[in-house]
C-alpha cells in the first residue's frame, strides 16, 4: 500500500472541504451584509445620480451628505426619533421595576398562593400577542389615550419571560445572604436594592437590552394607537416616509433615514455584542 | 422564612396589575368578541350570539387570500430556513480561523429595524421607471428578462417575501444551532473517527440525532413565527397588503381592526381566534411527530 499517497489524498480532500465551507461562510456573510452596503452607498448618492443610473453602480465616487440633511429637515425624522427614544426608556425602566419586584416576591418572600401564583404567570406566556392586541386596542381607544405617551407604553410594559429570567436568577442567590441581612436589621427592599440587584447586574442588563431592541423595533402597536404624525415611533415613521415622504420617489433621501434609524441598535449591538447573543440564545423570541 | 402574606403580593401587585390589565382580561375578551354578531364599535351594542362572525371570515376572499399567503410562506421559509441554517451553523463548527467575525456578521439582521431594512429590499428588488434594479440586474447576467419583484406577478412578490423573511430569521436559528453544536460532546466524534465513520455518516448518525431537540425547537417557533408574519410584508408592499395580494392572517386581522377597512373588532377577533386554533393545532401535530424522531 502506498501510504504517503493515502495520506496526501486525504490532505487534498481536507483542504478542498475547508475551502469550500469558507467560500459558503462568505457568500453567506455577503448576501447578509448586502443590504446594509447598499442602503449606506444608496444615502450616499445624489439625488440626480442616483435617478441618472439605468443600471445602479456598486459604488460612488462623488458621496454626499446632502441625503442626511434632507432627511432631517424635509421629513420630521428627528421627532419620531426623539419619541422612539421616550417611548423605549419610559418602557424599559417601567418594565424593569415591575419585573424586578415579581421576581423579588417568586424568588425571596414566601406567602401563601406564591406557587399558583408562578404556574398562572409562566401559562402567561404562551398567550400570543395577537389574540390580545384587539381587546388593548378597544380598551385604550375607550379610555381617549390614542395618540399619547399612555396609551403607547401602558400595554407594552408587561413581560412575563423576562419576569420568570429575572426570578431563576434570583433565586441563585444563597439564602445565607439573606439571614445575614436579617439579622443586620435591614430591610426586604433595601436587600433587593443593595444586594440582589448588584449581583445579578449581568442578568439585568441583558433583559434590558432585549427590551430596548424590542421596543425600538416596535412596529404593530405604535401603528395602531397612533395616526397623529407627532407620535409615530420609527418604524412607522418609516413607513410614512415611504407612502407620503419626499414628495417624490427621492430615494437616497429615504435610504439616509433608514441608515440613521437602524445605526443606534447596530453600534448598541456592537458594543454589547455578547451580551445580546447570549441574552438571546437564552430568551430570545423572533424566527 | 417567615410567612407575610400581604408583603408579598404587595411586591407581586404590579406585575399583577399589568398582566391582568393588558393580558388576561383581552385573553377572555376576545373570545368574548368574536362570538358577538353585529357589533358596533361606536355604540357598544350588539345584536346576537353566534358563529357569524367566523363564518363571514372563512367566506371573505381577503381572508382566504391571507391564509393561502401564510400557508405558503410558512411551508417554503421553516424548512429552508431550518436547513440552511444547519448548514451554516455545521459550517461555523468546522472552522476555527475567523469564527467570530462570521458570527457577528450573522447576527446582524436581528437588531435592525425589520420595516426599515425592508425598505432596502424593496429597492434591491423593485422595477421603477428610472431603472430595473440590482436584482434584475444580476437577473440579466443570466439572460432573464426583467421582472418587477414589488409590483409584478404573484410569485414573484411571493419569491421576495420568503427571501426576506428567511434573512430576517436566520441570525436567530444560526445562533441557537452553533450553540447546540458546540455542546455536543467530543466523545462520540472521536470514537467515530477510531471507526473511521464518513463525514456524512457521523452529520447523520451522531450530530444530527444529538442535536435533534434544538432542531426541533427551531422548528415549532419557526411554524409560529411564520403564521404570524405581517412586518415584513408590510416593509416590502406598504401598508395596503389586500391591494397588493400579499396580505397575511395577521395582517387581516389589523386591516379589520383599524385603517382604511377598519372598524370590525368581531371580525377581528373571529380571525385571531382562528389564527390561534390554526397555531395550536400545528404545534399539537409537531409534538406528535417529535415523539417518534426526537432523541432525548
Amino acid at each position: 500500500m502506498d501510504y504517503e499517497k493515502i495520506e496526501k489524498n486525504a490532505l487534498v480532500r481536507q483542504r478542498a472541504l475547508k475551502a469550500v465551507t469558507y467560500a459558503l461562510l462568505t457568500l453567506w456573510a455577503v448576501l447578509v451584509l448586502f443590504p446594509f452596503y447598499w442602503m449606506v452607498l444608496t444615502s450616499l448618492k445624489s439625488y440626480g445620480a442616483y435617478n441618472a443610473e439605468w443600471v445602479p453602480k456598486l459604488y460612488t465616487l462623488s458621496p454626499t451628505l446632502e441625503n442626511y440633511r434632507e432627511a432631517f429637515t424635509a421629513v420630521p425624522l428627528a421627532g419620531y426619533f426623539v419619541n422612539t427614544i421616550i417611548f423605549t426608556v419610559i418602557t424599559t425602566a417601567a418594565m424593569l421595576l415591575v419585573t424586578v419586584l415579581a421576581a423579588f416576591a417568586f424568588a425571596r418572600l414566601n406567602f401563601r398562593g406564591k406557587n399558583l401564583a408562578f404556574t398562572a404567570f409562566l401559562a402567561l406566556m404562551m398567550i400570543p400577542s395577537e389574540l390580545v392586541v384587539i381587546t388593548n386596542f378597544v380598551t385604550i381607544t375607550n379610555l381617549d389615550l390614542r395618540n399619547t405617551f399612555t396609551g403607547l407604553i401602558l400595554p407594552s410594559v408587561t413581560s412575563v419571560f423576562y419576569i420568570y429570567l429575572l426570578k431563576e436568577n434570583f433565586a441563585q442567590i444563597p439564602d445565607e445572604l439573606y439571614y445575614a441581612a436579617k439579622v443586620d436589621g435591614t430591610s426586604d427592599l433595601k436587600y433587593l436594592f443593595k444586594v440582589m440587584i448588584p449581583i445579578c447586574r449581568p442578568t439585568i442588563i441583558t433583559v434590558t437590552i432585549l427590551k430596548v431592541i424590542e421596543c425600538w423595533n416596535a412596529y404593530v402597536w405604535p401603528r395602531l394607537i397612533t395616526d397623529d404624525e407627532s407620535y409615530f415611533l420609527v418604524s412607522n415613521g418609516i413607513q410614512a416616509i415611504r407612502e407620503n415622504g419626499f414628495g417624490r420617489d427621492n430615494i437616497p433621501a429615504m435610504m439616509a433615514a433608514v441608515v440613521v434609524i437602524s445605526a443606534p441598535l447596530i453600534l448598541l449591538f456592537l458594543i454589547f455584542r455578547r451580551k445580546i447573543m447570549a441574552g438571546v440564545s437564552r430568551g430570545g423570541v423572533k424566527g | 422564612m417567615e410567612q407575610n402574606n400581604y408583603k408579598g403580593w404587595l411586591y407581586l401587585l404590579p406585575a399583577a396589575a399589568f398582566l391582568g390589565a393588558f393580558l388576561v382580561y383581552p385573553l377572555i375578551d376576545v373570545f368574548i368578541y368574536s362570538v358577538e354578531e353585529g357589533y358596533n364599535f361606536a355604540s357598544q351594542t350588539y345584536w346576537g350570539v353566534g358563529g357569524y362572525n367566523f363564518s363571514y371570515v372563512l367566506h371573505d376572499p381577503y381572508f382566504l387570500q391571507a391564509l393561502k399567503n401564510t400557508f405558503i410562506l410558512v411551508l417554503i421559509t421553516v424548512p429552508v430556513s431550518t436547513g440552511l441554517g444547519l448548514l451554516i451553523s455545521v459550517g461555523l463548527a468546522s472552522i476555527r480561523r475567523l469564527r467570530e467575525l462570521y458570527q457577528t456578521v450573522y447576527f446582524l439582521p436581528y437588531v435592525t429595524n425589520t420595516l426599515a431594512v425592508g425598505l432596502v429590499f424593496m429597492i434591491l428588488f423593485k422595477q421603477t421607471p428610472y431603472s430595473d434594479g440590482f436584482a434584475n440586474l444580476i437577473l440579466s447576467r443570466f439572460g432573464a428578462g426583467p421582472i418587477d419583484f414589488i409590483g409584478g406577478p404573484y410569485w414573484a412578490k411571493m419569491l421576495v417575501l420568503c427571501l426576506y423573511t428567511v434573512w430576517v430569521v436566520m441570525p436567530f436559528k444560526v445562533l441557537i444551532l452553533t450553540s447546540a453544536l458546540a455542546s455536543v460532546d467530543e466523545t462520540y466524534y472521536n470514537a467515530a473517527r477510531v471507526d473511521g465513520t464518513s463525514k456524512m455518516r457521523i452529520f447523520f448518525k451522531i450530530t444530527l440525532p444529538m442535536i435533534s431537540p434544538t432542531v426541533f425547537y427551531l422548528i415549532i417557533t419557526g411554524f409560529i413565527g411564520a403564521f404570524k408574519a405581517y412586518s415584513d410584508a408590510v416593509a416590502l408592499f406598504g401598508t395596503d397588503l389586500n391591494a397588493a395580494e400579499m396580505n397575511t392572517i395577521v395582517g387581516y386581522i389589523y386591516d379589520m381592526l383599524y385603517g382604511a377597512s377598519g372598524g370590525y373588532p368581531s371580525y377581528a377577533s373571529a380571525a385571531a381566534v382562528l389564527l390561534f386554533a390554526i397555531v395550536l393545532t400545528i404545534t399539537c401535530i409537531n409534538l406528535m411527530v417529535s415523539k417518534k424522531h426526537v432523541h432525548y
